[in-house]
């Protein structure tokens, strides 16, 4: 299995997630590469409705979040957490990986995208990515394959 | 049946199970089956509409589906109808999600619906006009089988923007 050096934050705390997807199968998919990076699973919701209650109730540093869900889908509830927290950092995880999808998800908050199945090694650099722009994370600001930065 | 239509799929499916059994997959078997289906194991059924419509089946016996679901939890899932339902319908979703994709790349605009399980013993009809093409995947973990049914309903967007400036 492939070794990942642990995410921290600044405050050399684990990073919290909140897990949101309507199978419990993914879930534990994520959950499983979460801890391989070191994280902590502050919650997990598969819905959009749940996902704003556990997000209040949480406070995570990252939330990875599904698109199609019953009740509210993952985009909608990005745009009613963003529009009460805006340094929520929202990490949208689909199957559909087409532009209108995720121009979407960016528009309403999101900050980055990352499509299923997911691999380990893009989920840590999307999430060191997003988490370089948290004044709590550790480590320089990587790129993303593909991707310069200045 | 268009295969243009359906490579997408097969690419989706052999791509979604390569990279998440983290082993090479293998397209075992190709027909074309003008019979109602008639499900191995747990069947996701997804329906779509739109300039292309139609339906696929992702069907996996319950054990393939255990492993799966074993595999890429770390072992962490008890055997279970619900969990065997929960692995073939995110599979099913991944599947069509990743074919959806490549399509809606070449100009298809269509809407997918939630995969709805199939329990019925009796089969399951084909779209009336519609044969329907089933593909065995053979995996580390088992038989997978997909059985895609679809046709065009209108032009492709670039196409009718090219009638309609002619």
């Amino acid at each position: 299995m492939q070794q990942f050096a642990p995410l921290h934050r600044k405050d050399n705390q684990s990073v919290r997630y909140l897990v949101v997807d309507d199978s419990v199968f993914a879930r534990k998919n994520l959950i499983k590469m979460i801890e391989m990076f070191g994280g902590e699973v502050a919650g997990e919701a598969g819905d959009g409705l749940t996902a704003i209650a556990e997000f209040n109730r949480t406070k995570p540093d990252i939330v990875l979040m599904d698109i199609t869900m019953p009740q509210m889908e993952g985009i909608e509830a990005v745009e009613r957490i963003v529009r009460q927290h805006a340094d929520a950092r929202i990490v949208m995880v689909s199957s559909v990986g087409y532009q209108e999808n995720i121009l979407a998800a960016l528009q309403k908050g999101a900050k980055h995208f990352v499509q299923k199945p997911v691999k380990a090694e893009v989920l840590y650099e999307i999430l060191r990515y997003v988490l370089s722009d948290d004044p709590n994370a550790a480590g320089a600001p990587v790129a993303l394959a593909g991707e310069r930065r200045a | 049946m268009r295969m243009e239509l359906i490579q997408p799929f097969i690419n989706a499916a052999d791509a979604v199970f390569s990279e998440m059994l983290q082993a090479p997959t293998k397209i075992n078997d190709l027909s074309m089956d003008e019979e109602t289906y008639r499900r191995k194991g747990v069947a996701a059924h997804i329906l779509f509409k739109g300039d292309i419509e139609g339906r696929v089946v992702l069907d996996i016996a319950p054990e393939v589906a255990y492993k799966i679901a074993s595999h890429l939890t770390g072992g962490t899932v008890q055997e279970g109808e619900q969990i065997a339902r929960e692995t073939v319908c995110e599979l099913a979703n991944m599947v069509i999600g990743n074919s959806v994709t490549l399509l809606n790349d070449q100009g298809f605009r269509f809407k997918v619906f939630p995969p709805e399980i199939h329990m019925q013993d009796e089969g399951l009809s084909g779209d009336h006009d519609t044969e329907a093409m089933v593909i065995c995947i053979d995996t580390p973990c088992g038989e997978v089988f997909l059985n895609i049914a679809m046709h065009y309903m209108r032009r492709r967007r670039k196409e009718r923007d090219a009638v309609a400036v002619d």
